[in-house]
């Protein structure tokens, strides 16, 4: 590396009288490209766009002062916070299992392997009106839930559908469906995960559980929430499915039963969409700041500023001067190049 | 060169070897490092040293031998004849005395250099903050990074990276420390300043097993210089004799593409 310098030098200054050329000194102004065809298409969909909403405005079928009426109706609002409800509470739950399922898919015991394998399988595997459908049936299938030893008179025992309401299978319907999708969200986010870092936190003393939450979760967060956040937005639209178990007092449900009455269903629709839109909007833009938390230490790399630091004591300056320079050869530049 | 006490050895290997499936990677290593010795593990690729040394510190558990870590087994306790794994908790508990420095640094990038190095004493050894971060403070400015605290691992450089690597292992306040290639993955500029850091700290009579291709390094700085070829020991001995006088033709060879 110190014989390659001088030698480059020379080079360079001799080179540079060729480079001197006065004329195409300063910054470059050069006329922009154009892109004609970019402002024909836009003002042809501006114009579409424009046609579309005031036809829509004056469309008598959309019933826009229905829809003014009905948006903030106490049924429909109470409805949406039902389904703001659901989404959470079955997010909450799918994300805790997810978590759970997918460290068991990756453990190393055969056991917790195949059961999460098996979870996954039937979930994944059936689709979730039928599930719903199912755990509405719970009640039917199994009268009376005991809590006890096996075969002996139970501790506590009691009837299926007072413990369980419409609400409360609405919520285990669609968290232990979501749970099989967020495993492998999961499971991808820490596959994602460097092995040297579980490495690096095992080797400082950490416990298992602690190289997880401390090293490994974080890292794998930037890449489980994304997905995540698909997944969120899925779900608020999936409750409406809800009516399956029966539970009727989500949104879209609530809103279809006002239909009922007033023989009027697209208005209604129009105010469920709206409602929906809304959440998502919302959902986003939570998204946005998790990801933006989540990124530390791996968003935009700032080039280095300032020099490099010294070695600590000058004395050992010397120390290595004398070890890579003057005695040894350059043997950094021979290891340099092998890397293994 | 250090003062090697004759009491019981920082590390001792009894006949150690290790297999991945049926491929033998260490095939009986005995060797003994004392307290305050800086041994230097070379060999061309493949060689076993670095499954070695991550023997040493149960990263990889040992198929046969006995590894000794200041007296004490490692991964395993023996009542009679009878070897018990130990729980990883008890496992955690070795490895928080043995500091590991690794090839490609492994710090970790969601955290500052001082929050990486706060870590380990906040959570595993359960240190106050305060405390932590004063003496995460005082290592930084050990390895010349007092101005680069607040610092990403992505903002820094690779030799930057390295000397953080090991004011982490340090913040453990560990008996022995361990190197598994730590300059191999810098650009040769920035070898220079990891080597100083490692030649402080075996200056101030810590117990090294570097594994490394810096035969400058070993010769300057070790104590003792184990030669290892094909999962065994082929040679060990003084550096300084070693890469001057080889003994052994696979010495012979080594020596001649490195130096």
């Amino acid at each position: 590396m110190t014989d390659s310098r001088p030698q480059a030098k020379p080079l360079a200054t001799g080179s540079s009288p060729s480079l001197e050329a006065p004329s195409h000194s300063g910054p470059i102004r050069a006329v922009k490209l154009k892109h004609p065809w970019r402002t024909v298409i836009a003002v042809a969909i501006i114009i579409f766009a424009v046609l579309f909403i005031i036809d829509a405005s004056q469309r008598t079928a959309y019933d826009w002062p229905s829809v003014g009426k009905y948006i903030f109706d106490r049924r429909v609002s109470e409805a949406a916070l039902n389904t703001l409800q659901l989404t959470i509470y079955s997010m909450v739950i799918a994300v805790t299992l997810g978590i759970i399922l997918a460290i068991m898919r990756l453990s190393p015991n055969p056991v917790f392997k195949s059961v999460a394998w098996f979870y996954l399988w039937v979930f994944r595997g059936t689709p979730v009106y039928v599930q719903l459908v199912f755990w509405g049936l719970l009640a039917i299938i199994y009268q009376s839930i005991d809590i006890g030893i096996p075969f002996m008179q139970p501790w506590v025992s009691f009837q299926t559908t007072a413990a369980l309401n419409t609400f409360t299978l609405a919520v285990i319907g669609l968290a232990l469906n979501e749970a099989a999708y967020m495993a492998e969200i999961v499971r991808a986010g820490l596959l994602a995960v460097d092995k040297g870092q579980e490495e690096a936190a095992t080797a400082l003393g950490m416990t298992w559980f602690q190289t997880m939450r401390r090293v490994v979760i974080p890292q794998s967060m930037r890449v489980i929430i994304p997905p995540t956040g698909n997944e969120v937005i899925s779900m608020l639209k999936t409750t409406s499915l809800v009516t399956a178990v029966p539970y009727s007092f989500d949104l879209y449900t609530r809103t279809r039963d006002i239909s009922a009455e007033t023989f009027n269903p697209i208005p209604m629709l129009l105010v469920a969409s709206i409602w929906y839109l809304l959440f998502t909007s919302i959902l986003m833009v939570g998204q946005y700041f998790l990801e933006k938390r989540f990124a530390r230490g791996v968003g935009d790399r700032k080039p280095e500023k300032g020099e490099r630091t010294g070695p600590f004591t000058g004395a050992l300056t010397t120390v290595r001067d004398a070890s890579t320079g003057s005695t040894a050869l350059p043997i950094a530049d021979k290891n340099g190049g092998d890397s293994r | 060169m250090n003062d090697v006490s004759h009491a019981m050895p920082m590390v001792l290997a009894e006949g150690v070897s290790k297999s991945f499936g049926s491929n033998e990677v260490l095939k009986g290593i005995s060797l003994s490092v004392a307290k305050g010795e800086v041994m230097c593990l070379v060999g061309p690729s493949g060689s076993g040293k670095s499954t070695f040394l991550r023997c040493i510190n149960h990263l990889e558990v040992v198929n046969g031998g006995r590894l000794f870590v200041d007296g004490e087994l490692v991964g395993y306790t023996q009542k009679g004849d009878t070897l018990f794994e130990l729980h990883p908790k008890q496992a955690a508990a070795q490895r928080r005395e043995i500091g590991m420095v690794f090839q490609k640094f492994n710090l970790f990038p969601h955290m500052t250099a001082l929050e990486n190095v706060i870590e380990a004493p906040l959570h595993v050894k359960k240190m106050p903050k305060a405390q932590a971060i004063a003496r995460g403070k005082e290592l930084l400015d050990r390895v010349g990074l007092t101005d680069r605290m607040g610092h990403y691992p992505a903002h820094l450089s690779g030799g930057q990276q390295q000397r953080v690597a090991i004011a982490r292992a340090l913040a453990m306040d560990p008996k022995l420390m361990l190197f598994d290639e730590p300059t191999s993955a810098l650009d040769p500029e920035l070898v220079g300043e990891v080597l100083d850091v490692m030649k402080g700290l075996a200056q101030s009579g810590m117990t090294m097993i570097v594994v490394t291709h810096e035969m400058g390094f070993a010769r300057e700085v070790a104590d003792s210089l184990v030669f290892m070829d094909g999962g065994v020991v082929v040679e060990t001995g003084i550096p300084r004799e070693i890469i001057s006088n080889p003994q052994h033709a696979r010495t012979q060879a080594f020596l001649s593409k490195v130096l």
